[in-house]
C-alpha cells in the first residue's frame, strides 16, 4: 500500500513538473517572441532566415544547437569570424543589453520556432552563470 | 465553379499578401576602375558611430557601448566625464559634431540613448560640452526626448548646423511606428531645430500648434542616420533607414511632412505590407529611395580636391551591404551609384576631414582612410 502511495505520489509530481515546465517555457517563448521582433527581425528576418554571407540564419543552425557560444553572442555581442552549417560569417553582432530573462526568453523563442526545437528550458539563472 | 471561386480568392489573397515592390531605377554598381587604397587609422574599435576632427588634426570617436575615444599621435585615451549612456538595442552613445566656430567657442554636441526621466527605458539626448584636460567640462542637455521606452530601434543620433548657426538633429520614431511619427505633440520619428544653445527659434514651425513639440522641424520620419549640410547649397540633406526596403534621402524644409509610415517605398521585414500607397499629397516624395535596402548610415559630399572624381559626388554608408556609396547627382537627381571600399566591414558612418580625406568608420574595425594612388 505504501509502495503504491509513493509511486502515485512520484507519478503525480513528475507530471506536475513537467506540466509547469512545459506551460513556463510556453510564456517564455511568447515574450521571447516580442524580444525578437523588437531586437533581432531587421537582421535575421522573421523567418529565422537571415540573409546568406551578411546574417547568419538561426533556422536549423548549428550554431545555435551551442547553447553557451548563443548565449554568449545574445548577452555581450559578437565580433569576428564564424562558422554556422559550413559558411563563413564574419561581422558584427552589437552587444544588446537585454536583461539575462530576456535573453533566456528570446532564446527559448528562437530554439523553438521555425522547426527548431529545444525542449531544455534556458532559464535566467543558466543566463546569469555565462560570462564573457 | 465553387471550386475555382475558391482558388482564385487564395491566388488573390497570397499576392496581396506579399507586397510587390519596384526596385530603386538606378542600381549600384562595381566601379570602372579602382584608383585608391585604405589604410586603418585607428584600430580596435568595436562600434565607432561618430567622428570629429579637431584642429590640431587629432580626432574624437564615439564608441556606441558609451566611450569617447580621443585619438592623437597614433594614441588612443578615453575621455572622462561622459554622459551615463543607456545601451541597449541601438541605442547608446552616438553622434558627435563640432560647433562651426569650435575654434572659438569649443563646444561639442553629442547625441546619445539616455535613461533619464521618470519612465522605465529609454529615449535620445542631446547634449552639448567643452574639453579640459581630456575630460568633458560645462555639460549642457539640450533635448531630452519623451518618453523613455524599452524597444530597442530607431534613435537616430546625426546632428548637423545650417549656415545660419541653427542646431538640427535627428531622432528615430522609437520602434512605434503607428504613434509617434505623424504627431507632432509626441517625440521621435521627427528632425528637430534649436538655437546653438538648446533656445527654442521663435520661428519653428509648430510653435504656435497647440501640444506640439516646438523643437520639431519636419516630421514622418522613420530612423534618420544621417544629417548634413550640402555644402553647395546650404540645404540639410538627411537620409533615413526604411523597414525592408524603402530608405529615403530626403532634402528637410520647415514644417514638412516626410510620410512614414502612411507613405513608403518599404515593405515589412516579413513580406507584407503597411501601405498601398507611395505617394499622398500633403506629404513628400524622397528625392531618391532604395529598393532593395542598404541600411544607410553616415553621409558626407565631397568638395576636396583630392578626389577629382568625386567631386560633388554624395557618400552613403551601407551597414547591410558592407561598402560605401557613391551617389552622382544632377540637379536633385541620383543618376549613377557605385560601390565603393566592398567588403570593407558595417559601415556606420563617414566624413570628409578638414584634410580633405574621406574616412570611414566601420564595426569591428575602427577608421579606414581612403587615400588615393598618386
Amino acid at each position: 500500500m505504501k509502495l503504491l502511495q509513493l509511486s502515485l505520489f512520484v507519478t503525480l509530481s513528475i507530471t506536475f513538473t513537467s506540466f509547469s515546465q512545459t506551460s513556463a517555457l510556453k510564456s517564455s517563448i511568447e515574450r521571447g517572441k516580442e524580444i525578437y521582433t523588437d531586437f533581432c527581425v531587421s537582421c535575421h528576418l522573421p523567418n529565422g532566415k537571415g540573409v546568406e554571407r551578411i546574417y547568419p540564419p538561426l533556422t536549423n543552425s548549428d550554431y545555435l544547437k551551442n547553447r553557451e557560444a548563443s548565449i554568449k553572442a545574445i548577452k555581450f555581442g559578437l565580433q569576428g569570424s564564424i562558422v554556422v552549417n559550413g559558411k563563413k560569417y564574419n561581422s558584427v553582432m552589437t552587444p544588446l543589453g537585454l536583461s539575462d530573462d530576456e535573453i533566456a526568453d528570446v532564446m527559448n523563442y528562437i530554439s523553438n520556432s521555425w522547426g527548431n526545437k529545444n525542449d531544455k528550458m534556458v532559464t535566467e539563472t543558466e543566463v546569469s552563470k555565462i560570462k564573457k | 465553379m465553387k471550386q475555382l471561386h475558391t482558388v482564385f480568392s487564395i491566388i488573390l489573397i497570397s499576392l496581396s499578401a506579399c507586397a510587390q515592390q519596384t526596385e530603386s531605377e538606378v542600381k549600384a554598381q562595381d566601379p570602372e576602375n579602382v584608383n585608391y587604397t585604405t589604410e586603418l587609422v585607428v584600430s580596435d574599435i568595436n562600434i565607432p558611430w561618430g567622428m570629429a576632427f579637431l584642429p590640431d588634426g587629432s580626432m574624437l570617436i564615439t564608441e556606441k557601448a558609451g566611450e569617447l575615444i580621443h585619438f592623437k599621435n597614433g594614441t588612443k585615451t578615453l575621455i572622462e566625464g561622459v554622459p551615463e549612456i543607456y545601451v541597449r538595442g541601438q541605442g547608446g552613445f552616438m553622434g558627435i559634431k563640432l560647433h562651426p566656430n569650435y575654434q572659438t567657442n569649443g563646444w561639442i554636441y553629442f547625441s546619445y540613448a539616455s535613461a533619464e526621466g521618470e519612465d522605465d527605458g529609454g529615449n535620445t539626448a542631446i547634449m552639448r560640452a567643452k574639453l579640459k584636460d581630456n575630460t568633458l567640462v560645462e555639460k549642457e542637455v539640450l533635448y531630452k526626448a519623451s518618453p523613455n521606452s524599452k524597444k530597442g530601434q530607431h534613435f537616430g543620433s546625426r546632428i548637423e548646423f545650417d549656415n545660419e548657426g541653427y542646431l538640427y538633429f535627428s531622432i528615430g520614431e522609437r520602434g512605434d511606428r503607428d504613434v509617434n511619427p505623424q504627431d507632432i505633440t509626441r517625440d521621435c520619428g521627427k528632425i528637430y531645430r534649436l538655437h546653438e544653445d538648446g533656445r527654442i527659434p521663435t520661428d519653428n514651425p509648430f510653435v504656435n500648434s497647440e501640444n506640439a513639440k516646438p523643437a520639431i522641424y519636419s516630421y514622418g520620419h522613420r530612423n534618420p542616420q544621417g544629417l548634413l549640410k550640402n555644402p553647395e547649397t546650404g540645404d540639410i540633406w538627411e537620409h533615413e533607414h526604411g523597414p525592408q526596403g524603402g530608405d529615403e534621402i530626403n532634402i528637410i524644409q520647415k514644417g514638412k511632412n516626410y510620410g512614414w509610415p502612411v507613405i513608403s517605398y518599404g515593405i515589412n521585414y516579413n513580406g507584407t505590407s503597411f501601405t498601398d500607397i507611395t505617394k499622398k499629397e500633403g506629404m513628400e516624395q524622397p528625392l531618391f529611395y532604395w529598393v532593395p535596402s542598404i541600411a544607410p548610415s553616415g553621409m558626407a559630399f565631397v568638395t576636396s580636391n583630392k578626389y577629382p572624381d568625386w567631386k560633388g559626388n554624395l557618400l552613403v554608408g551601407s551597414l547591410k551591404f558592407e561598402y560605401l556609396e557613391r551617389l552622382v547627382l544632377d540637379n536633385r537627381k541620383v543618376i549613377k551609384r557605385e560601390k565603393l571600399i566592398e567588403k570593407t566591414g558595417r559601415i556606420r558612418d563617414v566624413v570628409q576631414a578638414p584634410d580633405g580625406y574621406i574616412y570611414v568608420a566601420v564595426e569591428g574595425k575602427g577608421i579606414v582612410k581612403i587615400v588615393p594612388k598618386n
